[in-house]
Formats: C-alpha cells, sequence, structure tokens
C-alpha cells in the first residue's frame, strides 16, 4: 500500500464516522421530536459542534493531500468527492439541529394526529435511510444502491408537495395547535432538504465510481446513466 | 493553416534494436500548435519515438524500423530526404542543457552560421528574438559575449531553446527538458512551452506526472513499448480509460 492510499483510507474512515454521527443525530432528533423530550434535543444540539469538528479536520485532510500528494484520476474523484459529501453531512447535521430546536421550542406536545396525517414519521424514516444508504453504498464499493436513493427522494419529495395543503387543513381542524403546525411545515422543509442532500451525496458516489457528473441532470437522464451504481 | 493538421504521424511503427522490439505498432499524430506528454517507466519506448521524429535513432547502430513517420504530412524516412533539413524543421532539446563552449551570442548564431547566413545584421536580429522568445533576453542582454558555460542550469537549457528558436523549426521535440533543473527553472521552462505552443507543436518526454499536467494538450501513456492510451490530458488525468494508465499516473504501477 502506499502512501497515498494510506492517507486516502484514513480520511476515508474519518468520513464513515462523521456519517456515523449524522445518522445518530438524525435518529435522536427524530425520538426527541417523537417523545417530546426536550433533553434529548439538546443532546443533538450540543453533538453539532462534533459534526463541525469533523468537517473541519476532513476538509483540512484533503487540502493536504492535494496539497502533498497531488492525486489525479480515481483518487482525485474520490478527494473532491470527499470535500463535497463532508459539506452535504454537515448541512444534514445542521437540519437535525435545527428540527431538535423546534421541539425545545415547543410549547406543547406536537398532536399525534397531525404528524400522522402529514405523513411526519414517514418522512423522517425516509430521510434518515437514505443518509444511512448513501454511507453503506460510500463505505462498500459493491453496493449498487444508489438508484434506490434517488427513487426514495421522490417520494419524499411527493410528501412535501402535498404538506402545505395537508398543514392549511389541519389548521382549520385544530387551531389550538396552529404554531406546532407551521413549526411542524418548518421541519418538513428540513427534511425535504436532508432528501436533496443525500441525492447530492449520491451523485457524489456515482462521480467518485464512474467519473459521471449527474449534477444538474433530468430524472430519467439519471436513470440511465445510474445503471452500475 | 489548419490547426487540425497533423505535424507529425505515426503509421503502424514498428522499431527494434537488433532483436529488441523497442516500438510495437504504434499509430499517433501531433497536431499543429498542440503540446503533446509522452509518459511512461523508462524503458517503454517514449524517448525512441521521440527520437523518430528527426531521424536521430539514425546514429544508433542495428536499428530496424517499419511502418512511416510522417512530418507535414512527408515520410521522412523515404528515399531522397535529407536529413539535416529534416532537423532543421525538427528541433530538439535534451535532458541535460548542453550549450557550446562558446559566448552566449555565439551560441544562438551557430545554427545560422552553419547553415551558410552570413549577414550581420540578420545574425542579430536572430539571435535577439530566439533569446527574447526563449525567457532569456531579460537576464542576457549585457553579457552577449559572456561564455555560456558561465550561466545556470536554467539559463543554459533556456539558452539550448533560443539555439533551437533560431533554426526557425515548426516541431520542437524535448526530452525531459526539465529534469535537472530546480522548481523556479522548471517553472520558467514550463512557462516557455506554455507561450511557444502559439507557434510550434511541442512534444515532450517527462516523467513528471505534474509537469505533465501542467504543459500538455494531449498525454500519450507508453508501456514495453506499446502506446497503451492517449488522449487529452484532461481526460488521461482525470478519468483514463485504461487500468494500467491509472496504476501508472496515480503511481501504484507494478
Amino acid at each position: 500500500m502506499t502512501h497515498l492510499d494510506t492517507e486516502l483510507q484514513q480520511l476515508r474512515a474519518s468520513l464513515n464516522d462523521m456519517w456515523g454521527l449524522t445518522i445518530s443525530q438524525l435518529h435522536r432528533a427524530q425520538k426527541a421530536f417523537e417523545n417530546n423530550d426536550k433533553e434529548l434535543a439538546r443532546e443533538v444540539i450540543a453533538n453539532e459542534k462534533r459534526l463541525d469538528a469533523f468537517e473541519l479536520k476532513i476538509c483540512m485532510d484533503c487540502e493536504n493531500i492535494m496539497a502533498l500528494f497531488n492525486p489525479v484520476a480515481n483518487d482525485l474523484r474520490f478527494v473532491l468527492s470527499v470535500l463535497r459529501i463532508n459539506y452535504s453531512l454537515e448541512r444534514i447535521g445542521d437540519y437535525a439541529r435545527g428540527i431538535a430546536k423546534l421541539v425545545i421550542k415547543a410549547e406543547q406536545e406536537f398532536s399525534k394526529v397531525c404528524t400522522e396525517r402529514i405523513q411526519f414519521d414517514r418522512m423522517f424514516t425516509l430521510a434518515t435511510n437514505m443518509v444511512m444508504a448513501t454511507g453503506e453504498a460510500f463505505e462498500d464499493e459493491k453496493n449498487h444502491s444508489v438508484r434506490a436513493i434517488f427513487h426514495e427522494d421522490n417520494e419524499l419529495d411527493k410528501i412535501n408537495k402535498k404538506s402545505v395543503d395537508v398543514i392549511a387543513e389541519l389548521i382549520k381542524e385544530y387551531p389550538e395547535q396552529t404554531i406546532n403546525l407551521l413549526n411542524l411545515l418548518l421541519a418538513i422543509k428540513k427534511l425535504e432538504r436532508i432528501g436533496d442532500l443525500s441525492k447530492d451525496i449520491a451523485e457524489e458516489i456515482v462521480f467518485y465510481r464512474e467519473a459521471v457528473v449527474l449534477r444538474h441532470k433530468k430524472k430519467k437522464e439519471k436513470e440511465k446513466l445510474t445503471n452500475n451504481s | 493553416m489548419s490547426k487540425d493538421k497533423k505535424e507529425i504521424e505515426v503509421q503502424d511503427l514498428n522499431l527494434f534494436y537488433d532483436d529488441f522490439h523497442a516500438l510495437k505498432n504504434i499509430n499517433f499524430h501531433a497536431k499543429k500548435n498542440t503540446v503533446t506528454a509522452f509518459i511512461g517507466p523508462s524503458g517503454c519506448g517514449k524517448s525512441t519515438l521521440l527520437r523518430t521524429f528527426n531521424r536521430m535513432n539514425d546514429l544508433i547502430d542495428d536499428v530496424r524500423m517499419t511502418g512511416k513517420v510522417l512530418v507535414e504530412g512527408e515520410d521522412i524516412y523515404k528515399k531522397g530526404i535529407i536529413v539535416d533539413d529534416l532537423r532543421k524543421k525538427v528541433g530538439m532539446v535534451f535532458q541535460k542543457p548542453n550549450p557550446f563552449p562558446k559566448s552566449i551570442f555565439e551560441n544562438v548564431a551557430y545554427g545560422l552560421r552553419v547553415n551558410g547566413i552570413n549577414d550581420k545584421d540578420k545574425i542579430e536580429h536572430t539571435v535577439v528574438n530566439s533569446l527574447k522568445q526563449a525567457a532569456l533576453w531579460d537576464e542576457v542582454k549585457d553579457k552577449l559575449k559572456q561564455s555560456a558555460m558561465a550561466l545556470s542550469g536554467g539559463q543554459q537549457q533556456r539558452l539550448c531553446i533560443a539555439r533551437t528558436l533560431a533554426i526557425k523549426p515548426s516541431i520542437i521535440l524535448m526530452d525531459e527538458p526539465a529534469s535537472a533543473l530546480d522548481p523556479i527553472s522548471t517553472g520558467k521552462i514550463e512557462e516557455l512551452i506554455y507561450e511557444l505552443k502559439n507557434d510550434y507543436t511541442i512534444v515532450i518526454v517527462t516523467h513528471n506526472m505534474q509537469q505533465a499536467g501542467r504543459v500538455s494538450d494531449y498525454t500519450a501513456f507508453f508501456y514495453l513499448g506499446e502506446l497503451i492510451e492517449w488522449d487529452e490530458t484532461k481526460k488521461i488525468f482525470t478519468n483514463p480509460a485504461n487500468e494500467r494508465t491509472q496504476n501508472y499516473i496515480t503511481g501504484r504501477f507494478g
């Protein structure tokens, strides 16, 4: 194994650790939301600093590898992908913290009837699963589940699109929940962004593995281009 | 003249040093006003191929060749080719700077004088222009009569380039021109290659991957006498098609 291989392996390990922490943040934020657990929500907020530290470290490691080893071809694509995935994971962490803040801010519990009607839990699980699936695809070179990630994002988008109408109806039915419902809408937007960022990460994995750029491509084109991923 | 014109074209070239098959069925071309880098491990045939472009291999015994090498569309190995004329058209810069033990001025003027040019004004004009083109003029303009041997390695190499330019070639071959130079001198040579591309077609052999990336438009990777992959430099260094190319440029060869 070359010196560069060792550096790249360490970079991969750091990013995997960051992925693990991001997923754990999402699980905790979901649990905090479900149980109105403000203590757990505070933990999510406190842990965000660890994610920030990861982001800075990985960014610096990428910079050092580029400056010292001048990577090319698949090595260069790997480092560029890590840099962009790093940024996306940090943003996902920010959204988890944002949702945790909403839990702390809420003066009353989120009504189960409302969250079910909006499919909030389903949306949260979908978003978290997407982050997990991208992590698994990144870790295991033989994992070809990237296409499934694009499909899950489509499902997330569908729920998101309906959310404004559903919340408008719920406000009429449960006016006492208005503030909570508006906060729920904010949380939905954050989950939708987590889905988008997961999709961006999936695109980076395809770029690293196959040197195919999927950014800004239409859905059908993407499906054609990701046959091997 | 069309930019897409093939200045150098190699067709089905095989070259043997006695029994050793040094180049195997090479097909390649270099377009006008482009820089092509030849890369590959030592002994892969890149310098041998470079030397077929101005028939430098003629100087080696027991060399046998099949196939064709065309310069500006003309078969340079056909009967009747005057090798001196070919080498005026296809200049060469070597790994180690090799100035003559003469003054700076006379080094550049040498090629003109041996080609029978005696017009003083013409010689002076060409020397000054060549030194300027080689980005050396500002450093030597006040000491043209001093010995070239007193110049630094980097300056000597640029002097050798000026000497090549004075003959007004259309193609310049460079065999690891910066491998014996410090980073500053290397940077100057690389900048110079970038400038010279406007007027010349350049083929450079280099062991420095980053240099190939910085200076060339096209890169050709050779291994064991075969041309494994040849494409735009951007493509070679971001997404090479052949696994052997990838292993070589990423330092995982063998």
